[in-house]
């Protein structure tokens, strides 16, 4: 789960990082006393989940009130474009206001969960601002990569190979090895599968400052961290997904025309795949879960229905402890409750699948029955 | 033969007086499985359908003799569970439960190094050595025992596809598992190859990757510097969306990282046969492994 840069920020001022004098504003009319309390220069910066901010208009540096003034009055409200929000954009319903500092350099420092080494890297670079993507393609030895076991922490030889590394000067020693001892101490504490702050910022008088903060928390550890799922909000995610979600379904939207109802992840993206083999593009993916019941067929029919792209859909289950007489009656019930009316392509393996296909052939309703996925696929094509 | 586990295997059920430990018990019992005893901590003394139920995991150890268990509890509780039944010396822990924190994961896999159990999952269907064990969720009646076909998978219900398309063409199966959907996980793909390249019961292997990490590539080059056995791969997630979590916990494609494009061409410079359409599978098993079946 992604969390707001002032989120992150009140996390970080809890574990003492420092971040910058900051303030948030979410109406128009708060903008002029929130700015008359603050000193020139100020960052006006839109409060989205999405990356890529700056070169979408969200992020301005105002050195005097009235520039403040205007940009928050722009970015408050507007639909802001990034290269990760698609076209529409997402609307900024937050700004947060931060006392400019006086940046004498700039670093960059994360820290992430490692799959492979099953443990956290540390990366760091002294290009700080920049993208952390590029840095690593055209200079990778000014990146610098501490690996940390989970169980023995983080020692001190490793803040000191990122101190020399870096180049830290001697006056700010100290308090660079605390910021990094203290969000080691937050990654921890708070499952997080991901922070990042760039720029980390020294400034001329030798403090040291989190000027951005981005948090991601591991979504499977939010049943001990009531504090983080309080900050949910669902108004940035794609309307169905939410919806989807609320019910216990695992569904993303995507641009094509066919949707797809599978039970479990592996097979569902499989499904997916093949629909686009057989010359149509798939409209979602959506597991309704290995064991899929009647009634998250029914939920599954509703969020497919939703998106009006859909032309078709097809189901593909493999009915495994789940008998599928039971997953048929599933199907035909939600179906007739829902109203049907587009092509449905069925395909249904597993345990008493004869009894369950007789069940759908019985049904009245315009199920085409596909005896492999080969067939299916066949089907999918003339849709 | 048969990898990991056989008909002399005994099986704990962790959490076995839950409502879904009380069913998948049941299912791996009426397969023939030999589930000697289950672990719900307070609830000892009593039996689930004829199973007796112990407090702890030492307990039953030393009671029943048991040398697997299978993991039935829920996420907040499960990577305990493993560690309890590390801490018990078992030979192998099957943990089925989804969900666990990567956090919790990533201790049990660091407090692991150096013990004696081998950790299946955990978020996976478990094992079966068809018509001799069965430890987890998966249906038993699509498997055809007698091989000659090993299975290895980071999925559930694609496994079962798979293995059913085997069975529709007649190939039978040694053991198949699937090792779970998470970013971390015990047993992995080159662990199950490389048990599978010693069995020789085994004499072809169907290998099911998909999006996320790199366990695929790695797995790749491993078959083409040790097995000799024919291998079919395939991969699914060609069509998702980048960054986006496929269900799976694990399966995601990040900073570039993971993509299904990039798993394939590394099993075909590896020699795997590579499965391009699902619907084909087993047909192309079948044409693989006519050489060595």
């Amino acid at each position: 789960m992604k969390i707001q840069e002032y989120q992150a920020k009140q996390l970080f001022l809890q574990s003492g990082i420092p971040v910058p004098t900051g303030q948030t504003c979410t109406t128009k009319e708060d903008i002029s006393p929130l700015l008359a309390k603050m000193k020139m220069p100020v960052a006006v910066k839109a409060q989205i989940l999405a990356g890529g901010r700056g070169k979408g208009g969200g992020v301005v540096l105002a050195k005097t009130t009235a520039a403040a003034q205007e940009a928050a009055e722009n970015i408050l409200g507007m639909q802001l474009v990034t290269k990760q929000t698609g076209a529409e954009g997402t609307e900024v319903k937050t700004i947060l206001f931060e006392q400019g500092v006086d940046i004498a350099k700039e670093l960059y420092l994360s820290m992430l969960v490692d799959r492979e080494h099953a443990g956290i890297v540390i990366i760091a670079s002294r290009d700080g601002g920049m993208n952390i993507e590029t840095v690593a393609e055209e200079t990778p030895e000014r990146i610098i990569t501490v690996h940390v076991n989970p169980l023995l922490g983080l020692q001190g030889y490793q803040i000191r190979e990122l101190i020399f590394g870096l180049g830290i000067e001697p006056a700010v020693v100290k308090s660079f090895g605390g910021i990094v001892r203290k969000l080691f101490s937050l990654f921890m504490q708070y499952d997080c599968s991901l922070v990042e702050i760039n720029p980390l910022v020294i400034t001329s008088d030798e403090e040291i400052i989190a000027l951005d903060a981005k948090v991601d928390i591991d979504s499977n550890s939010l049943f001990r961290h009531p504090d983080i799922l309080a900050m949910h909000d669902s108004s940035e995610e794609d309307e169905l997904e939410a919806a989807a979600a609320s019910h216990g379904l695992n569904y993303i939207r995507l641009d094509g025309t066919i949707g797809s109802m599978v039970n479990g992840a592996g097979l569902a993206m499989a499904t997916m795949d093949l629909i686009k083999q057989a010359g149509v593009e798939p409209a979602n993916f959506l597991d309704v879960g290995g064991g899929a019941s009647a009634e998250m067929v029914e939920k599954g029919f509703r969020i497919i229905l939703s998106d009006s792209n859909v032309r078709g859909i097809f189901i593909n289950i493999f009915g495994g402890i789940l008998r599928c007489d039971i997953l048929a009656e599933g199907v035909v019930t939600a179906a007739k409750k829902v109203g049907l009316s587009l092509p449905v392509i069925v395909r249904m393996e597993g345990t008493n699948v004869e009894e369950g296909r007789r069940i759908l052939a019985d049904s009245g309703l315009t199920l085409t029955n596909a005896t492999d996925l080969s067939h299916a696929a066949e089907l999918l094509a003339a849709i | 033969m048969s990898i990991f586990v056989n008909k002399s295997t005994k099986v704990l059920v962790q959490g076995i007086t839950g409502k879904e430990g009380t069913f998948h018990a049941g299912q791996c019992s009426d397969y023939g499985t030999n589930i000697v005893g289950g672990i719900t901590p307070g609830k000892g003394g009593q039996n689930v359908n004829g199973i007796p139920v112990f407090n702890n995991v030492t307990e039953a150890c030393r009671e029943t003799d048991a040398d697997a268990t299978m993991i039935v509890v829920p996420p907040p509780f499960a990577a305990e569970a493993i560690l309890e039944a590390v801490d018990a010396e078992l030979d192998l822990i099957v943990c089925i439960t989804e969900g666990i924190p990567v956090m919790d994961m990533l201790r049990v896999k660091n407090g692991m190094a150096g013990k004696h159990s081998r950790l299946i999952g955990p978020n996976c269907p478990g094992i079966i050595t068809p018509g001799e064990c069965k430890i987890g969720i998966m249906p038993g009646p699509i498997h055809m025992p007698g091989g000659p076909v090993g299975v290895v998978s980071r999925s559930g219900t694609l496994t079962y596809e798979v293995v059913h398309q085997l069975t529709q063409q007649g190939l039978g199966q040694t053991t198949c598992l699937g090792i779970g959907g998470d970013p971390v996980n015990g047993t992995n793909f080159i662990d199950c190859l490389t048990a599978f390249q010693d069995d020789p019961e085994t004499k072809a292997v169907v290998m099911v990757g998909e999006i996320g990490g790199s366990a695929e590539e790695e797995a790749a080059a491993w078959i083409s510097a040790n097995m000799n056995k024919p291998v079919v791969g395939f991969i699914a997630g060609l069509t998702a969306p980048p960054g986006r979590r496929m269900g799976h916990a694990g399966a995601i494609v990040s900073g570039g990282k993971g993509t299904a494009e990039a798993k394939l061409t590394a099993m075909r410079e590896n020699g795997i046969h590579v499965c391009e359409s699902l619907g084909k599978l087993g047909q192309l098993c079948k044409e693989a492994f006519t050489e060595c079946i």
